[in-house]
């Protein structure tokens, strides 16, 4: 399971990063929040991945890690995925701003001279 | 005290509320409950100082809990005479830039209120959170508030740079969460006193991933403190950003500065073992480079505003390097001119656009260089530009004339490039001889003379000293003697007030610079003993609900 993480992180991270360095402003976009799913897995995996164990602690049962996951990550990762949404869905106001500001959905809002 | 200590986050965040509920409409109302907080939130913010000031203790560190967990695992709010400083930094400029934005700036967009509140709890917040998640939140609250007070006032160069700088800023939040992630994947834990204590008990296999989680929330922490080549966002936006904005977001890179100074002494003081001093050296010569940088680009600015940036980015690169070196005499100093450098800043950025008007062109945002401008001198004024600012009237934004206002503001310009260029008699030049004179007497055991870098910080300071007063007097014979036919600038008094307070508390800290001073000796020497942070916090207990009453 470690290895099928790590591969799925790594192509969302690679995707994400090719995406933002893209010229049009609707990549970067999608870059930025393929980045932030790569980010948030990864802050799922520092919990140390587990199979059929739960974050919350049961009556008789021993409350370490051999018997449950650390829900540490797992609420970080929900505070990630709020705040990562409301940036990106300020970052497509900005991306359709400046579409109709100048016309064009070039980062810098005019195409590059040849 | 306890509650005082939340007060900073709270009272922003309840006038943010308050007004987000008064609707779009009611100005008045909104500037008055306004600045009645910013006033509230001064005098608070300068209680906590006194209090934290005269407590017996060499480093006194007040602690709240407000969920009321025990230690390690609830959240914490500590202030200490770093915390306590930078508070008072951040709503005393945020307190200028109000009273300089209810002379028009506050008509020229929407939640301009709101807004500005929220930037103030996402600062104090960031200054207060004791852990690395509430740091992370509270940095976002602030980017969040700071994307959209950078757009205020619309137009296609603010959208542009604001565009680039949103992007560069998600960049690193994720490079945060990732750093965060990694510390906390080592750790186990998120609190900053927490984990500076069990730092040296990492074994030596987990030691790598330790530095190497700290080294990326570094990056994120030095691309917000605008550190080489990290840094090429900022002078855009700030050149773009409405006057008063510019001026409250002087204080914005300097919460990476002090993010990076409260880890980096927190967790690798030279006691820490193995990771004694980690980065250090990067440090250093990343801040000469962009002391560096900075002042090359102050050289090369045409525009006023663009100077005003790159004077911003000199300054951090100072305070970098001098953190970097982790001796208390240099840190005092650099603390002292942090203060200094930050309202210097923030008063010309103020006065950017004060001397703009002095030349008849209504500008909104100060074009970017493009490249095509002309040499300093012999410049005919620019046409105005066809979008000059209209307030809700139709009517150019123009306010009654002061007889005096060519001699206030050159006065004004006058003493902010002193402040800025470290020039006797203002505060600049006390942070400057502070650090300085530290240089020239290294500490600790293995020190048998002054180090390259020592060297290298020293003649660098003297040189972008130079440099800033070359730049900056350059700009200032061109606005004020170079120009034919000077009209008697318009100014209203609401406007010139904060500069002139702004410039008066660089005055005072010159005035009342042996106290100033000696605080900040004080506070560097507490940072090179993590110990009294790590202790204060770690001892914090939650307060026992009474009996019968709710917990």
């Amino acid at each position: 399971m470690e290895t099928l993480i790590s591969l799925a992180i790594g192509l969302l991270c690679g995707a994400g990063v090719y995406l933002v360095l893209r010229p049009r402003t609707f990549q970067v976009l999608m870059g930025l929040s393929l980045l932030s799913y790569a980010v948030n897995l990864f802050i799922f995996s520092m919990g140390s991945l587990s199979i059929d164990k739960e974050p919350i602690v049961r009556p008789g049962v021993t409350p370490d890690l051999q018997n449950y996951t650390d829900p540490m990550p797992q609420a970080l990762v929900l505070t990630a995925i709020v705040i990562g949404f409301a940036m990106t869905a300020l970052f497509l106001v900005v991306l359709l701003a400046q579409r109709g500001l100048t016309g064009s959905d070039h980062v810098d809002g005019e195409e590059e001279r040849a | 005290m306890t509650p005082l200590i939340v007060a900073p986050i709270l009272l922003p965040l309840a006038t943010g509320a308050l007004m987000l509920s008064l609707g779009d409409r009611r100005r008045t109302v909104k500037a008055v409950i306004n600045l009645l907080s910013c006033v509230a939130g001064l005098a608070i913010a300068v209680a906590l100082l006194l209090r934290i000031d005269g407590a017996e203790s060499a480093g006194s560190v007040g602690v709240y809990l407000p969920g009321n967990w025990p230690v390690p695992f609830g959240i914490v709010f500590a202030v200490d005479r770093l915390t306590a400083l930078m508070l008072v930094l951040s709503a005393g400029v945020g307190l200028a830039s109000l009273m300089f934005a209810l002379a028009r700036w506050h008509h020229a967009g929407v939640h301009f209120h709101p807004l500005f509140q929220l930037q103030l709890m996402g600062l104090n917040g960031a200054f207060l959170a004791a852990d690395l998640f509430n740091l992370f939140v509270f940095f976002e609250v602030m980017l969040a508030a700071s994307y959209a007070l950078l757009l205020h006032g619309g137009g296609g160069a603010r959208v542009r740079a604001g565009l680039h700088y949103i992007a560069i800023n998600l960049l690193a939040s994720y490079l945060f969460l990732i750093g965060v992630a990694m510390i906390y994947g080592v750790m186990g834990s998120l609190s900053m006193a927490d984990i500076a204590q069990k730092l040296p008990l990492v074994p030596a296999a987990d030691r790598g991933l330790l530095h190497a989680g700290a080294a990326i929330l570094a990056i994120a922490l030095l691309a917000k403190a605008a550190l080489w080549p990290l840094n090429f966002w900022l002078a855009p936006a700030y050149a773009a950003a409405s006057a008063p904005v510019a001026a409250l977001f002087a204080i914005l890179t300097k919460v990476g500065v002090y993010a990076v100074l409260r880890l980096w002494t927190l967790c690798f003081p030279a006691s820490a073992g193995a990771s004694a001093l980690f980065g250090a050296d990067a440090l250093v010569w990343g801040g000469l480079a962009t002391l560096g940088f900075g002042t090359i680009g102050m050289m090369a600015s045409q525009q006023l505003g663009r100077l005003a940036s790159f004077s911003v980015i000199t300054s951090s690169g100072t305070l970098l390097a001098a953190i970097g070196f982790g001796q208390a005499g240099i840190t005092g100093g650099a603390l002292f001119y942090l203060a200094s450098a930050t309202l210097g800043a923030s008063a010309l950025f103020l006065l950017v656009e004060l001397v703009e008007r002095v030349r008849q062109v209504e500008v909104d945002p100060p074009l970017a260089d493009d490249g095509s401008d002309h040499l300093p001198f012999f410049v005919e004024s620019p046409e105005p530009p066809p979008g000059a600012n209209l307030d809700d009237d139709q009517e150019v934004l123009i306010g009654r004339a002061i007889p005096a206002a060519l001699a206030f503001l050159g006065l004004a310009f006058m003493l902010s490039t002193l402040v800025i260029a470290g020039l006797p008699p203002l505060s600049g030049f006390v942070g400057k001889v502070a650090m300085l004179s530290a240089l020239l007497e290294p500490q600790g055991p293995a020190a048998p003379g002054i180090a390259p870098k020592g060297w290298a910080l020293f003649a660098m300071l003297i040189g972008s000293g130079l440099v800033a007063m070359i730049a900056l007097s350059r700009v200032g014979i061109r606005q004020f003697w170079a120009t034919h036919d000077l009209a008697p600038p318009r100014l209203r008094i609401i406007e010139c007030l904060p500069v002139g307070l702004l410039l008066a508390a660089c005055v005072l800290l010159v005035v009342r610079g042996d106290a100033v001073l000696r605080y900040m000796s004080a506070t560097a020497e507490a940072l090179q003993r993590p110990a009294l942070y790590i202790d204060a916090v770690m001892a914090a207990r939650p307060v026992r609900a009474a009996p019968g009453g709710p917990r």
